[in-house]
């Protein structure tokens, strides 16, 4: 009870500074300063990473589809799942699209982003469902569906590649284009992604992902439709990663079978990165986003600063460990503090 | 109406021959059993000694690898860095002996490399209190990201050819390769800690319930990291077999291999929520995956065939048992209303 009542005073009393100290606290601030520091020290080496017209643009444009695949795993992430089969889902919906384009050359744009967003979330149902229908983790499934997904691709392409004239000629078009100096996928990301950040933070449904994620038995008690909304986040990585795939074949316009490979490592990196809790029930897409422009941007200055693209993963792989160790840690330091102010009179 | 699967112990009450035949280990081993008469008798060449011999040089990394693996998934862990870690001790052990070190020392290096990671993921999960999952897709992108960083697209191709021959030996015209001898005394070391030994007793302990094994003193931190120190440095052999295999060393070696090893244990009968399974399932359970890949390439299916057929294993196998495991339930509570008491 004087828990309660203690919380209740301190958010009274918040006061600006309190604020901007919590502000600073915030995982979001410490990547946006890695971030920072990642570009001021690529740029003193490489100006042109910044300033110029393609080093502007490839900055912008870089981190779009790892955001976008970034906000869908984190859905699964928070509800204490995750999916690994992202990077699957992409490769084959990206193909798909280029092979719907070989069949019907005067697709509208529109509609291959909505067919692709569908597709995937088609894929993402089938992961969902059978989660809910063997009761077993996330990962065991989507170990599976991952190469299922992957070798269904590789079968359906061989070794043909779907190349830019293959596509219409609006959709690639919209692929480069740019309103007002910013990429075009780099605003539909960040509309996805406001969509998304509103939706959880404010709708009934999104906040049902947070408590199944924090207490599983706790929410399935209290009555919440536990499976749905199970089945609803891989749905939703799914689509996001079917909406990914639609954004490579319209950036890059080749698409081999192997399109995708390795960003499910990067999109959950991303994830974890920002502070979604690998444990559930905790983070943000918005900070889900900002590990995706993190590493989007590690990726492109690596080369630059002379590091071979090579030791990419490593850099992802650290990274990974050390955010799930503070994540871990703050966790830990959290629960003491909640402990000693419930012990004080 | 809990969301994970209730857990069983043998019943007692049963005969013993039922205990035994009635298992889910003696199901995939009648499976694996029929497998090989159908593709004996469909399959041209199948049956040939050259089949066996190649399954068993193929399959050796993912048997030596699935032994410690089935251990950490009885406890309820799991490990996904087993393939980047086999990729890495591949690259380590021919950077090593190219540099000049002695490829017997070399082997040794990467044999502590392996134990130094598997300690690595152990300590994470264990004395900082992070989910194995987690920590494991962490070091799956490290060990890879430093195999394929330290070679970067080149590879090391020169190998004493006593050692690489040595993974060319048959035994007599069985066509059983040399090898596996190495992997029975393996089996046997395994049957004997998890069976037979207070500390194989525990391992089942804790993936059955983790906290009242606590309180029957065992020690959980301990026990759980030896288990990964146990599968990393048995995935760094695995790693030194396949560059002995290949007689290359490159820095993609192992991967997609997790998925096989993980595949091969759960169909084999461990279940993923920790506290089941056997070590006769697991063997049984790679060499079905083994005898399905090489009847199919035989027929002249490619290799991407054979990865979409281990991943349905994989979802099919956790899906039976899931079935099974229901519909069992279904039967001892007749009448699911009548949970009151």
């Amino acid at each position: 009870m004087t828990g309660i009542q203690a919380t209740q005073d301190r958010v009274a009393t918040v006061s600006i500074g309190s604020r901007l100290l919590g502000l600073l606290r915030r995982r979001e601030t410490s990547i946006l300063a890695a971030f920072l520091i990642m570009v001021i020290a690529t740029a003193a080496v490489s100006p042109i990473f910044v300033f110029s017209p393609d080093g502007w643009r490839n900055l912008l444009l870089n981190p779009a589809i790892y955001m976008v695949l970034a906000i869908g795993v984190a859905f699964v992430i928070i509800t204490r799942s995750v999916d690994l089969s992202v990077g699957s889902t992409m490769g084959l919906t990206a193909f798909g699209v280029g092979s719907l384009y070989i069949a019907w050359p005067g697709m509208p744009a529109v509609v291959a982003f909505l067919v692709g967003t569908a597709f995937g979330g088609l894929l993402g149902l089938l992961n969902g469902g059978l989660v809910a229908v063997a009761k077993v983790p996330g990962m065991v499934i989507t170990l599976g569906t991952m190469y299922v997904f992957r070798g269904a691709n590789i079968l359906w392409a061989g070794s043909t590649r779907i190349n830019a004239s293959q596509m219409g000629p609006d959709f690639l078009a919209f692929g480069n284009a740019q309103i007002l100096g910013i990429p075009a996928l780099t605003i539909l990301a960040v509309v996805v992604l406001v969509i998304a950040a509103w939706y959880l933070h404010n709708i009934r449904s999104g906040r049902e992902l947070y408590a199944i994620g924090s207490a599983p038995e706790a929410a399935e008690l209290y009555g919440l439709p536990v499976r749905q909304r199970m089945l609803m986040s891989f749905v939703m990585s799914g689509a996001m990663a079917g909406l990914a795939g639609v954004m490579f074949a319209a950036r890059y316009g080749t698409i081999a079978s192997n399109a995708g490979t390795g960003y499910e490592l990067q999109a959950i990196g991303a994830a974890v990165i920002g502070g979604v809790a690998i444990t559930g029930g905790s983070g943000t897409v918005i900070g889900a986003a900002f590990g995706a422009i993190l590493l989007a941007t590690i990726n492109s200055a690596l080369p630059v600063l002379g590091i071979q693209s090579f030791w990419q993963r490593a850099v992802v792989g650290a990274l990974i460990l050390g955010a799930i160790i503070l994540d871990r840690v703050l966790a830990v330091r959290q629960k003491r503090k909640l402990i000693a102010e419930r012990m004080e009179p | 109406m809990s969301a994970v699967a209730v857990q069983t112990y043998p019943d007692y009450g049963q005969p013993l021959w039922k205990r035994i035949f009635l298992t889910r280990e003696m199901a995939i081993i009648a499976l694996l059993a029929l497998t090989l008469l159908v593709a004996s008798i469909a399959v041209p060449h199948f049956a040939d000694r050259l089949t066996a011999y190649n399954l068993f040089r193929d399959m050796f990394a993912t048997l030596i690898i699935a032994l410690p693996m089935a251990l950490v998934m009885i406890t309820g862990d799991i490990d996904i860095s087993v393939g980047s870690m086999v990729g890495l001790s591949c690259s380590m052990l021919g950077l090593l002996y190219a540099s000049g070190v002695p490829f017997e020392l070399a082997m040794v290096i990467v044999l502590l490399i392996g134990a130094a990671g598997g300690l690595l993921n152990g300590l994470l999960v264990t004395r900082i209190g992070l989910p194995a999952l987690a920590v494991t897709i962490g070091t799956m992108a490290l060990f890879r990201g430093i195999a394929v960083g330290l070679l970067g697209t080149s590879t090391i191709t020169k190998f004493p050819q006593a050692w690489t021959d040595l993974t060319k030996y048959e035994i007599g015209q069985t066509g059983i390769p040399f090898i596996m001898v190495f992997f029975v005394l393996l089996l046997g070391a395994f049957v004997y800690l998890l069976h037979f030994t207070r500390f194989g007793r525990s391992v089942y302990a804790i993936g059955l319930n983790s906290e009242a094994a606590a309180f029957s003193g065992v020690n959980r931190e301990r026990t759980r990291t030896i288990l990964f120190v146990l599968a990393g440095t048995l995935s760094a052999m695995g790693g030194i077999y396949w560059t002995l295999l290949r007689g290359t060393a490159r820095g993609d070696v192992g991967d997609g291999l997790e998925l096989q090893v993980i595949a091969a244990v759960v169909l084999g009968g461990v279940s993923v929520f920790g506290g089941l399974g056997a070590l006769h399932g697991v063997v049984a359970g790679v060499l079905l995956i083994g005898a399905l890949s090489s009847a199919l390439r035989l027929v002249g299916v490619t290799a991407e065939v054979i990865k979409i057929i281990t991943g349905v294993l994989l979802i099919g196998s956790v899906v039976a048992g899931s079935l099974i495991a229901w519909i069992q339930d279904r039967r001892t509570k007749p009448a699911p209303a009548a949970t009151g008491g």
